[in-house]
């Protein structure tokens, strides 16, 4: 309000600086450089207000994609003995990984540090202020970004409970992705968008894109839900026993939200209400209901019936999808790859998960593993530098430019995505497995996790 | 007296029950049940994979009524619940032998 009304009360030194106004007024007093450097003031103020609101606008919505998005998602696709067990396990990354960015995630995400991860100089936020990190965020006080940040940092291990559902103890469930969130997701966070990471695109060894975190977020948690099922083996009684979802309702409500958050997610990810910032909304909404529709035809042919769950499945590996690309691709390249991650990640799930016959529970691999994935690579094929040109005007950015290059850069930050989430997750595993036990007895499975981990149950209808 | 339990689609139950009390049939047991005869299952899709349901959602009444109410109640329900397809469920009809009323210890036909 201030800011405004001093801006409003240089006007009229504004008007003079024009050589018009100064031949109609000569009698006015003469600008101060203290005037001047007042105005310069003003305008940095009101860009920092404008860019601050949308950033906090933007945290906000990638909160509520965990909860209450993924975890109406998740919570309708299980059984209704686990519902309370599984929306509790997104939940308590929203706790814990708070907890942990505080005293250390941010630093080891976002110090300066070496090429693979950041710096012990943020250690318990010391040093991050209401001032913009101009490494950053140049227009947004700091404490914005190491917010905004945070949320991406939840959401992730949260997405790799969907594999294992229903079968694994709480408490190691939260040691286990507390772990992970600090020595897979920290370092990765780190080498793609840290300074000075080795995946950075801008002045990274091997320059690699990833507006919204692609490869940090969908092919880590993706790549490390398939280790995890597969290491803790399938549930009691599959795949012979049906286990059909017991909600749709639920899941469709959940990926609605997880679709209004991804705006804050992907736009966000521009950090600032800039032009870039709408680019990456409309390929966002763009790629999602193209992917929508993508699943649900490969569905229709391949199972004679358009499901709702395909539907918002495909929705949400649309969103996934495009995460890496939104901030450098064009619209129509957009709808492309959701069209293409639809029918890829439909296939993913129909097929390739059945013949190779582990239970990714509620498809975490097949939908954020393989969209991630894909998009990453299409990425590099579609970033132009007419959205946005990262390596300097007019320099070309991805294969549609002319710099097939790139492809390659896209390839070696999927193959490091995957290999620290094969190798971090599967010793995370091995040492929690051996300290608690990583799965609950039988007759706590058969149980359900509401009333053998919680002592609730989600739903009393007598009561 | 006799009860006659009838096992129904669920979407016939208001019908049968506006019958019975046409009939002059008051007081009825109502359990939601799951259970299949000759009609067995149907396919369900999730994500590809395809679920048998086998067991359908039914509900089933039960009566209890004087022995000269039989025929009426039978037909009361046939009427409201027949679709001629496979799925409409059965009747069952057997003899009681004592009924007796929790409030004051009647006993028998008056009981009912």
């Amino acid at each position: 309000m201030s800011n405004h009304a001093r801006l409003l009360s240089l006007l009229p030194a504004m008007v003079i600086f024009s050589p018009a106004a100064l031949a109609q007024t000569p009698a006015s007093a003469p600008v101060t450089q203290a005037q001047i450097s007042a105005l310069q003031q003003a305008v940095v103020n009101a860009q920092s207000a404008g860019d601050n609101a949308w950033m906090l606008v933007s945290a906000a919505l990638v909160l509520l994609m965990t909860g209450p998005g993924l975890a109406l998602f998740y919570g309708g696709l299980v059984r209704k003995k686990n519902i309370l067990g599984t929306m509790m396990q997104s939940f308590a990354m929203m706790g814990l990984v708070t907890i942990i960015w505080a005293i250390c995630g941010y630093s080891l995400a976002f110090g300066h540090g070496n090429a693979f991860v950041g710096g012990f100089e943020h250690l318990f936020l010391r040093g991050v202020t209401l001032t913009p990190n101009t490494d950053y965020a140049a227009t947004i006080p700091e404490q914005t970004y190491m917010v905004y940040q945070l949320m991406f940092a939840i959401i992730t291990p949260a997405l790799i409970t969907g594999a294992f559902a229903e079968r694994m103890k709480f408490s190691a469930m939260a040691v286990f992705l507390s772990l992970w969130s600090v020595f897979v997701y920290c370092p990765m966070a780190h080498m793609v968008w840290g300074v000075g990471g080795l995946l950075n695109s801008t002045g990274g060894h091997i320059p690699s894109l990833d507006f919204a975190g692609g490869t940090v977020v969908h092919v880590t948690s993706g790549v490390s839900a398939l280790v995890t099922c597969i290491f803790l083996g399938k549930r009691i009684g599959y795949p012979q026993t049906n286990m059909p979802p017991h909600s749709m309702v639920l899941s469709f409500i959940g990926a609605c939200l997880l679709w209004v958050g991804w705006f804050g997610f992907n736009a966000g990810s521009a950090l600032g209400a800039s032009p870039l910032a709408t680019s990456a909304f409309i390929n966002t909404h763009f790629a999602a209901a193209a992917a929508a529709l993508g699943w649900t035809i490969a569905e229709w042919i391949h199972n004679g019936k358009p499901t709702a769950l395909g539907a918002i499945s495909g929705a949400v590996a649309g969103l996934v999808a495009i995460t890496p690309a939104s901030g450098f691709v064009q619209p129509f390249p957009a709808l492309l790859i959701g069209l293409i991650a639809g029918a890829f990640c439909s296939f993913m799930v129909f097929e390739v998960k059945s013949r190779l016959r582990y239970d990714d529970s509620l498809d975490a691999f097949g939908v954020h593993g393989a969209g991630g994935t894909l998009g990453a690579l299409l990425t590099g094929l579609f970033a132009t530098s007419a959205i946005n040109s990262i390596y300097g005007k007019g320099v070309p950015t991805g294969a549609i430019d002319g710099h097939w290059g790139q492809e390659l850069n896209q390839l070696a930050g999927v193959g490091i995505a995957w290999s620290i989430s094969i190798v971090g997750t599967l010793v995370l595993l091995f040492v929690v497995d051996r300290v608690i036990g990583l799965r609950v007895s039988p007759e706590q499975e058969a149980e359900g996790l509401d009333l053998s981990q919680h002592g609730e149950e989600g739903y009393d209808l007598n009561s | 007296m006799l009860k006659i339990e009838a096992v129904l689609q669920p979407s016939k139950l208001d019908a049968v029950k506006d019958a019975l009390l046409e009939a002059g049939i008051e007081g009825m047991t109502i359990l939601e049940a799951r259970g299949h005869g000759r009609q067995k299952g149907h396919t369900e899709f999730y994500r590809g994979r395809e679920y048998t349901v086998d067991l359908l959602p039914k509900v089933k009444i039960e009566l209890v009524l004087l022995d000269d109410l039989k025929e009426k109640a039978i037909q009361a329900i046939i009427g409201a619940a027949r679709t001629g397809r496979i799925g409409d469920g059965k009747i069952f009809v057997s003899r009681i032998d004592e009924a007796i009323r929790i409030r004051n210890d009647e006993r028998g036909e008056t009981a009912l």
